[in-house]
């Protein structure tokens, strides 16, 4: 069926006319349609948007114009600014919005030719585990109705592990991106800090958002990440480090390959079944002829501490902005200035977003700023160096990208903390900036899990190579969830 | 570590976050545990250590002085709550 | 009691970069309401800074005039408060570590020259403006000066006097005027001055409170202004009271300054580095061009004219108040070649049709070539003095060039002394009365007289006889 078909096999067969993009589209919207109502994976679908592209790319097709992505339906996770489109961050504070321009990562792709089906359903303004934030209602995991997707990229995750787009865009900024793909059985990759531009991809931590692909192989996502890394100018902590050709390397053999495996990553708090799906798959990569050794991190402990504390400074600053005044939802009747700000931002945001402002005010505040802030800057520096350590004996480090399997719905919803306490595989990345990738491997009771791996900085391209050889030999990344 | 009613009512000043009262217990309640999780980091001994800003060593770009914007004042405040003969309505400043 | 007044600045100027400091939206001034208000100038979700080179190559033009350690690494910090002419509830600033760290400047008061520290000068974004006209109870927000590069330089609280504190205002505006950093234009804001004001008893050594005084905006004003302060404050304390420490609005009308209400609670600003931008690192590259390219500074400029034109003290230092008055003067001179002719005239003559129409050098029709012609013509003895004065009206009003004018006007000045003589002859002969009458006058008088026959000869000579030449005559012949 078409949509369980990779980019690469869709691309072949717009190429050789099986269909068209107009046909693949509709297909997709379809689905859409008929599924989306109970997953809610989906805030906007732009369908007369979506067809026009199709038809645009079926003329570049035509024409021998194409390129790997061109008539290829894609979704945005809606913190991306899409011009005439609305953009809500899950938010009610931008419900109304449309944004005027579009963000760096939607020119590249549509200047490659995919077709944008709509904006995907996340935590509000990015901030959660579970995507129950959002305002527009919690997103369901496709593979059990009753548990959540993973947050905070999770209506991407779910809208590609149950097949209504060919792939899709997320963002990672405490483990954003891997952790719903592994909670949904896709693959996903965070690149390093600075390699895609964050214009226009609406701020929640500037020092540790990252956008990257959301798709169902290592292939597609090296499709996609090809499309959406390089310089941007408008972005002042993007990279000008070359992109390399993505695609080129990922048949690469991994003789050889040095694997770490930390051992903070395999204390009791790690959930038996995901530790064993964890070594299966190691095991394979032994099989292959990777060497593999225990490594240590040694300031694992910390990382949730200092994360929740840089996080939320940076983002309550970032979302000052919020006021009313210029976009976004302002309150009825302000009596004064002061009540402008303050009903329009507190009817704006939702319960986590003001947890996290309020934390985030508090760290900087006048006395506090150097015992918080400052010292979590210091931590994310002792972190930073235990991967440099890490990555003078190894070339990739492994482990889980969450403690567990997808918790219920609702089940976290309340307890902040401990929702904050399942991100400690992968906040460590995006405190030190580097790349990490989760691919799906063997489940757990009918629940995805994902395997998660580390590179060193720009190192997407060896994280893809070895998440593709895994894929050549394994079947997880092709399962679909019941119902879709 | 708490987070007082005090507390909560100065730093949602600070950030103009209005807390209704019913609210503001089950907030410092929240606020304290997750203060309790980041004086975690209070385990380690940083004084030698360098705070970093940046995953990166980079330093910032430069831009050339060159007007590249254009007048787009109609789509821009197509989107505001509030406009008058193209100034964002605010209720009134005073000084 | 002897009280001693303590007096900072701060001063904010507006660079004069073409594009803002942060994004590529235009900085001129006078545009429509939120014409120039770029989705980064509007704080727009998702869009992010880039900084302007030149914003950067200007601050170390500053802090090289100002003779000041710069920072060679230095770091964009954000300054969190919420204002409605500040759409990202933060302004863009530096905090811990500024682009220029201390320097000084000399000023000079009642002819005795004082050094002021400056403690620094960093790098920050302007705010939008309210207008406070009443849209039904309404304010309205224009963002187009949102994101202007402002330098602020603060000083070290090294004034004692409002006069002094003025001088240096005067200083750093014309320093910032001659490195073309900024236009210094008080009145539309691009030269914003604050003064903080203390007084102590003349014994103390620890500072008293201070207090801001803001809307200043002229000099006049800012003396003014601190005077009122200074004597506010003894009286308060000689009356039992205590200065509180507020930030206050001086009222040009009354001549007063008055408690600011509302805006200033203890802001909490919970400064931190940016998280957008990068450390900016200041290359040796950068500051060998900048000092290669740096133009002389006033105080230089002013010894130069003194000992390469023999200009004195006082005229130098007029006409390199402004770097546009001296370089028209040095073009004007470079023509003439006659340093203190060609000085007389442009702080007289030109200075005063100037102020007549209210223009300024930029804006004067006799340019410093026209004015340099002429006086070349006067040093030279082609027109006299009063011809002079006829043919900068002339060329005032558009008529070419010195030399055309003399020529097609026939001003030249009859040096001739046979030509002279038969003139001066002419007159005496017409007028035996006025002849015999200076003849027998007391010779006290005689200078007065003599002016009568000086005025008949230059009638009869449409003023073009050499007035030296005719008095000589005059002289001898009565």
């Amino acid at each position: 069926m078409m949509h369980e078909k990779t980019i690469t096999e869709l691309a072949a067969g717009l190429q050789a006319r099986e269909f068209t993009s107009v046909e693949l589209t509709q297909h997709f919207l379809d689905r859409i349609g008929t599924l989306d109502e109970d997953l809610n994976s989906f805030i906007t679908i732009t369908p007369e948007l979506a067809l026009g592209e199709a038809r645009a790319a079926d003329a570049r097709i035509a024409s021998g114009d194409a390129g790997p992505l061109t008539g290829i339906p894609i979704a945005h996770k809606d913190i991306y600014c899409t011009s005439g489109v609305k953009t809500s961050c899950g938010s009610r504070m931008l419900h109304s919005f449309t944004a005027p321009y579009d963000a760096h990562v939607v020119s590249r792709l549509r200047e490659a030719g995919a077709v944008m089906l709509g904006k995907t359903n996340m935590d509000e303004f990015a901030m959660g585990s579970t995507n129950e934030s959002s305002f527009y209602g919690p997103v369901k995991n496709p593979w059990n109705r009753d548990r959540v997707p993973g947050g905070s990229s999770g209506g991407s995750a779910a809208a590609v592990a149950a097949r209504l787009c060919a792939a899709a865009t997320g963002t990672d900024t405490g483990g954003s991106i891997r952790q719903p793909a592994s909670h949904c059985g896709i693959t996903g990759l965070k690149p390093t800090y600075g390699r895609v531009s964050r214009y226009g991809m609406i701020a929640y931590a500037s020092s540790l958002d990252q956008g990257g692909p959301m798709a169902k192989t290592a292939e597609d996502a090296a499709i996609l990440l090809q499309a959406m890394a390089g310089f941007d100018e408008r972005d002042s902590t993007c990279s000008e480090t070359p992109v390399p050709d993505y695609t080129a390397t990922l048949n690469d053999s991994v003789e050889g390959l040095k694997i770490g495996l930390p051992r903070e990553f395999f204390d009791a708090g790690l959930d038996e079944g995901v530790r064993k799906s964890i070594e299966e798959a190691v095991d394979l990569y032994r099989s292959l002829g990777a060497e593999v050794r225990e490594i240590s991190l040694p300031n694992t402990g910390l990382a949730v501490a200092s994360y929740y504390v840089v996080a939320p400074a940076e983002c309550s600053s970032n979302l000052s902005r919020y006021d009313g005044v210029r976009f976004g939802h302002r309150c009825d009747d302000p009596r004064d200035l002061e009540d402008l700000y303050n009903r329009s931002r507190s009817e704006g945001f939702g319960a986590e977003v003001k947890r996290r402002i309020m934390i985030g005010t508090y760290v900087l505040s006048a006395g506090y700023y150097d015992a918080f802030y400052l010292k979590a800057q210091k931590i994310r520096h002792l972190i930073s160096d235990d991967f440099r350590k890490a990555f003078a004996e190894v070339d990739v480090i492994m482990g889980p990208a969450s403690p567990t399997t997808a918790v219920a719905l609702g089940e976290m919803a309340d307890d902040p903390v401990s929702m904050y306490l399942s991100d400690v595989y992968t906040v460590m990345t995006n405190m030190a900036g580097l790349p990490g990738i989760s691919i799906p491997v063997a489940p757990v009771e009918g629940l995805p899990v994902g395997l998660q791996i580390t590179g060193n900085y720009f190192d997407e391209s060896r994280l893809l190579n070895i998440a593709h050889r895994f894929q050549q030999n394994s079947d997880w990344h092709k399962t679909m969830p019941e119902g879709v | 570590m708490s987070f007082d009613q005090s507390d909560v009512e100065k730093i949602a000043h600070l950030a103009r976050l209005a807390v209704p009262d019913e609210e503001a217990k089950k907030l410092s309640g929240d606020l304290s545990r997750i203060l309790d999780l980041v004086a975690q980091m209070e385990q380690v001994d940083t004084s030698a250590v360098e705070p970093m800003a940046h995953p990166l060593h980079m330093t910032q770009r430069l831009r050339e002085d060159r007007v590249t914007e254009e007048n787009h004042r109609e789509l821009y405040q197509s989107i505001a709550p509030a406009t008058e003969n193209g100034l964002y309505l605010v209720p009134r400043v005073i000084e | 009691m002897h009280w001693e007044t303590v007096i900072g600045l701060e001063i904010h100027a507006q660079l004069a970069t073409k594009s803002k400091i942060f994004s590529g939206a235009s900085t001129a001034y006078g545009a429509e309401p939120n014409t120039q208000a770029c989705l980064v100038s509007l704080g727009m979700p998702g869009v992010l800074p880039v900084l302007n080179g030149e914003a950067v190559r200007m601050a170390i033009m500053f802090g090289t005039a100002i003779d000041a350690e710069l920072g060679r690494r230095n770091v964009f910090a954000r300054k969190n408060y919420f204002y409605p002419d500040l759409p990202k509830g933060y302004q863009i600033s530096q905090f811990e570590l500024p682009i220029v760290g201390p320097g000084h400047v000399d000023i000079s008061v009642d002819g005795e020259t004082r050094t002021i520290g400056v403690t620094r000068a960093h790098l920050e974004e302007d705010a939008g403006k309210s207008l406070h006209e009443d849209f039904h109870g309404m304010s309205g927000i224009d963002l187009n000066r949102a994101g202007t590069p402002l330098l602020e330089i603060v000083s070290e609280p090294d004034m004692r006097s409002a006069r002094e504190a003025v001088a240096y205002a005067r200083k750093i505006h014309q320093i910032v005027r001659y490195l073309g950093i900024c236009d210094g234009n008080m009145q539309e804001g691009s030269f914003r001055c604050d003064a903080n004001v203390s007084v102590r008893l003349k014994e103390h050594t620890e500072f008293g409170t201070r207090t801001e005084l803001k809307n200043i905006n002229s000099f006049r004003f800012l003396e003014r202004a601190i005077n009122y302060e200074v004597e506010r404050q003894i009286d308060l304390i000689e009356s039992g009271g205590k200065v509180v420490q507020e930030t206050r609005l001086y009222d040009a009308d009354k001549d007063e300054t008055r408690s600011m209400r509302s805006k200033e609670e203890a802001n909490d600003y919970r400064y931190f580095p940016d998280p957008d931008l990068l450390p900016v690192e200041i290359s040796d590259t950068l500051i060998d061009e900048v000092k290669a390219t740096l133009p002389e500074m006033p105080d230089v400029r002013r010894d130069r004219f003194e000992s390469e034109f023999g200009l004195s003290g006082q005229d130098a230092e007029s006409l390199t108040a402004s770097r546009e008055m001296a370089d028209y003067f040095e073009v004007a001179n470079g023509i003439a070649g006659d340093a203190k002719l060609t000085a007389n005239w442009i702080m007289g003559e030109l200075s005063a049709a100037m102020n007549r129409e209210g223009r300024d050098i930029a804006t004067s029709p006799v340019t410093a070539e026209l004015l340099g012609g002429m006086v070349k013509r006067l040093a030279d003895n082609t027109i006299s003095g009063k011809i002079a004065k006829d043919v900068f009206e002339a060329m005032w009003n558009g008529e070419g060039s010195a030399d055309d004018i003399i020529d097609a006007k026939g001003l030249r000045q009859i040096t001739d002394t046979g030509a002279i003589e038969a003139i001066v002859d002419e007159v005496l002969a017409a007028n035996p009365e006025q002849v015999e009458n200076y003849r027998n006058a007391p010779d006290d008088k005689k200078g007065k007289m003599i002016g009568f026959f000086v005025g008949q000869v230059m009638k009869a000579s449409k003023g073009k006889a050499n007035p030296q030449q005719v008095n000589q005559l005059l002289g001898e012949k009565l």
